[in-house]
């Protein structure tokens, strides 16, 4: 435990990513096969969950600490994060350090104690503190309590063992893709090619975009770039082998079994083939055209949904809008150019034969101007924006800039009036970042969105500063503040919602400018919202 | 009527009719210690311990000072004042005051660990406590300075081999001269942004025994820099002033870095859990040791300490101040090498 707490240390510190990558190589070299296997696991996401649950952890740190619960409280809302607050209230115990076991031992512990009685859970859990330094402390809590975030990507972890193990990097990332259990699998065969073919549902690793940068007229020529709409769903990869179904989403979640729909895909699809493309509702009744998608937050009524009822199905039915063709016939296509792609893609969507399957449109023009113009019209078509694809690119692994580019149109914006803070978490833990907005409706203020990006460090520090003198009453971790500061919102999209005072809810608001011109009287208002709803909305 | 009243100027003795630390300009000011939150512009007579007398020129310029040596009594109307170590920073002194019996302590700012440089805390046994808690929470518990000062200069060394330059960031008043100790040990030449340079002269002047620091100028060349320290004050970060160093790595020297968020605020090469205020054992040891029976928390925490200490059979309030923005000390960028 004392060579990851050190690790996570280095990790998490301000080093620069090639000190980073050093410190995961050296690790690798001098960690045991076991730790290595977890510590691949932890760092992609694969932290076995809910053996300890929080509540119990803070019971038991408060009373090693003798705190009384209101006072754990004052200080976890200070530190904005559990597993941090309690290696800096329980005793200090710094000359135990060395007494730690290996990280491997704690991990396939907690796994053992899943269903241990909570007794169990205790001499576990306050053993482990005894035998550690505030720093392991807080690394063993953050095992238990998860949300690990240190500032090591994917990306980073899989460059880190592709230098340590002579491989390449995008190897590397298709064998950590996909389903492997840190308990049953041992390093060696994590890496190896033999693993892969046995696993039939890994995917592959997905290529992303960065944001076009100044005038895309720097991409050259326009005949040499394969134009389609953006959508906003859950970006996935639907993958059928040996007569196996697999839906994942980006985030390598297995969704499968949350959109029943794709069943019938599963039957008309060929073996070995694997589609990247777009999750997301779409209108069985197109009122234009082939298809007609819905605004994201009729796909989020779906998400996060553990049974799934016929009313579900019906008021917000899925779809898959196909970008590419990974794979067919078993065989890897994503060396070959996309133009080549592209055409098997159409191939296979036309003998699908299902409207709930459409192959993305391509946007055809002979100019830059042109493009620019129809981009304008995207948002009534219910897409963000224009992706721009090389047409002879290969597919790639990870974001990377060249080959794919996504040209959104500019948010949505209105004026706002801050009304109630809460402290952030993490890096903005004890400053107030977290804030809600209101518009006016006569002399009243609505509520409409909760933003907490979009400001320097320097602006958060001057509105944390307002906030603090400037509050009217606290309620648990939130104040309502003196209605006063202006911030021009912006938002990708709106939508009808019952759940929100107002009746809309935004997506990805998020403060785009400090409005210090003006004060509340000059904000928009609720009709204002409404508008905007009824303009761009494309609600049912 | 209380010996010390709590107004919107500031900490009030109305029998000998002058303030604690007044943050509006009044007749008579005592100050604790020379901080810009404590020790402010525009009154008509102050009065101070010896230590702070220096500083407090340099900082306010002229004016009508009267100063006091350790545990040396001064009576105004009767009010016997006097001046106690709050081991905060050179000078920093907590004010007794005594009238009719009834005995009154304002801590100022201090911390009870004795930091080598400070005339270390000395608890005063009083009626009524009036104290700081900017770290008033469990979290804050600091190791000792050897520990951090190991740390140091373990990181100036590696940097050093490197040939990066080693930038710390410290309060111009107090954690500069604090750090200098390790600094020296290091035996390699140490820089300094011109605030701390002039805080720095004039407490040689006044006789404190510090190191040489060489003051940092536009045109100080570059491979004197190089591999070096260069101390700067919280203000000077971010600055255009800062970007001449390269490579560098930069070092927050903070109580405020116990906590990993504001680290991570931060992006520093280095942070050194390092604070010229008491944690929370030592804010509790402080109020034990005066036996007070009524003690007021303010500036920090004062709200969670003043409840725990109300819980553990002390009864306590909080007060509202207006201290606690040292860190807000602005600092211009010093690229004229003007004074700062």
């Amino acid at each position: 435990m004392k060579q990851f707490a050190e690790l996570i240390q280095t990790l998490a510190g301000g080093s620069k990513t090639n000190a980073k990558l050093q410190a995961l190589n050296d690790y690798f070299d001098g960690a045991n096969d076991r730790d290595k296997v977890w510590v691949i696991a932890l760092f992609t996401g694969r932290r076995p969950k809910g053996s300890i649950n929080s509540s119990l952890m803070r019971q038991w740190a408060m009373e090693q600490s003798s705190l009384p619960p209101w006072l754990f409280e004052e200080c976890y809302h200070t530190v904005g994060d559990l597993a941090e607050t309690i290696a800096l209230i329980l005793p200090k115990n710094e000359n135990r350090a060395g007494l730690s076991k290996p990280l491997a031992y704690y991990m396939e512990s907690l796994q053992q104690l899943v269903k241990a009685p909570d007794e169990l859970k205790k001499s576990f859990v306050l053993d482990a503190w005894n035998e550690m330094d505030a720093k392991q402390i807080f690394v063993f809590n953050k095992l238990i309590t998860g949300g690990f975030r240190i500032g090591v990507s994917q990306k980073m972890i899989v460059n880190a063992l592709g230098k340590n193990t002579g491989r390449s990097s995008s190897e590397i990332a298709h064998r950590l893709i996909g389903t492997w259990d840190p308990l049953k699998i041992s390093f060696e065969e994590l890496l190896s090619a033999e693993n892969m073919t046995a696993d039939l549902s890994k995917p592959y690793p997905f290529f992303l975009a960065y944001p076009v940068e100044g005038e895309v007229e720097a991409l050259g020529e326009v005949k040499e770039w394969q134009a389609e709409w953006k959508w906003d769903g859950i970006r996935g990869q639907v993958i059928k082998r040996d007569d196996a179904f697999f839906v994942w989403s980006r985030g390598e979640e297995l969704l499968t079994a949350k959109f029943p729909e794709f069943a019938s895909l599963h039957a008309l699809l060929p073996n070995g083939i694997a589609i990247d493309g777009e999750i997301i509702s779409l209108n069985p009744e197109p009122k234009n055209g082939s298809f007609e998608p819905l605004p994201f937050a009729v796909l989020q009524t779906r998400i996060g949904r553990k049974t799934i009822s016929k009313k579900n199905l019906s008021e917000a039915p899925v779809g898959f809008i196909a970008y590419d063709l990974l794979e067919l016939d078993g065989k890897d296509l994503r060396e070959i150019p996309l133009e080549q792609r592209r055409q098997l893609l159409a191939e296979v969507v036309t003998a699908v034969n299902l409207p709930m399957v459409q192959l993305s449109p391509v946007v055809k023009v002979e100019s830059w101007d042109a493009l620019r113009t129809l981009r304008e019209s995207a948002r009534d078509r219910g897409s963000e924006g224009i992706m721009l694809k090389r047409k002879n690119s290969s597919y790639q692994v990870g974001r990377k800039r060249g080959d794919w580019w996504k040209w959104k149109i500019d948010p949505l914006t209105i004026d706002a009036v801050l009304i109630y803070a809460q402290k952030g978490s993490g890096r903005r833990s004890n400053l107030y970042t977290d804030y809600t907005f209101a518009v006016k409706e006569g002399d009243k203020l609505v509520p409409f969105a909760k933003a907490y990006g979009g400001l320097t460090d320097k602006e958060f520090a001057k509105v944390d500063h307002f906030i603090k003198r400037n509050s009217l009453e606290k309620f648990g971790p939130v104040r309502t503040v003196k209605p006063e500061l202006v911030f021009e919102i912006a938002f990708e999209g709106i939508a009808e919602s019952k759940r929100h005072k107002s009746g809309v809810a935004v997506r990805f608001p998020r403060m785009s400018r400090w409005r210090h011109d003006k004060n509340a009287e000059d904000i928009n208002t609720l009709d204002d919202l409404k508008a905007m709803l009824a303009m761009y909305g494309n609600a049912k | 009527m209380a010996l010390i009243q709590f107004t919107d100027k500031g900490l009030y003795c109305p029998q000998g009719d002058f303030y604690l630390d007044p943050w509006k300009p009044v007749n008579r000011a005592l100050i604790t210690h020379a901080h810009s939150d404590h020790a402010r512009w525009g009154s008509k007579h102050y009065l101070c311990q010896e230590q702070s007398l220096p500083i407090l020129k340099l900082r306010l310029g002229e004016n009508d000072f009267q100063t006091a040596g350790w545990n040396e009594t001064v009576t105004i109307n009767n009010v016997k004042i006097s001046f106690h170590p709050a081991g905060h920073i050179i000078g920093s002194a907590q004010i007794r005051l005594e009238y009719g019996g009834e005995v009154w302590v304002f801590t100022g700012d201090f911390k009870t660990e004795n930091d080598g440089i400070s005339t270390p805390f000395e608890p005063v046994k009083c009626h009524n406590f009036i104290t700081e808690s900017t770290f008033g929470l469990p979290i804050y518990k600091w190791k000792p300075q050897q520990e951090i000062f190991t740390q140091m200069k373990d990181w100036i060394l590696q940097n050093n081999e490197a040939g990066r330059i080693s930038v710390l960031i410290a309060y111009s008043l107090g954690k500069a001269q604090r750090i200098l100790k390790p600094l020296v040990e290091t035996g390699l030449p140490i820089f300094a942004h011109g605030a701390v340079y002039n805080v720095h002269e004039t407490l040689r002047q006044a006789g404190w025994p510090l190191p040489d620091i060489e003051r940092v100028w536009a045109d100080t060349p570059k491979e004197r820099l190089a591999g070096n320290i260069v101390i700067a004050p919280p203000g000077a970060e971010g600055s255009s002033w800062m970007k001449r160093f390269s490579p560098a790595s930069t070092g927050i020297c903070s109580g405020w870095m116990q906590v990993r968020g504001n680290v991570r605020r931060k992006n520093a090469g280095a942070t050194f859990v390092l604070s010229d205020h008491a944690d929370w054992p030592g804010l509790i040891s402080a109020v034990k040791a005066t036996g007070a029976e009524k003690v007021f928390t303010t500036h920090g925490f004062q709200s969670a300490f003043s409840r725990f200490l109300n819980e553990n059979g002390i009864a306590s309030q909080e007060v509202t101040t207006a201290y606690g923005n040292e860190e807000e000390e602005s600092v211009a960028n010093d690229e004229n090498n003007q004074p700062v």
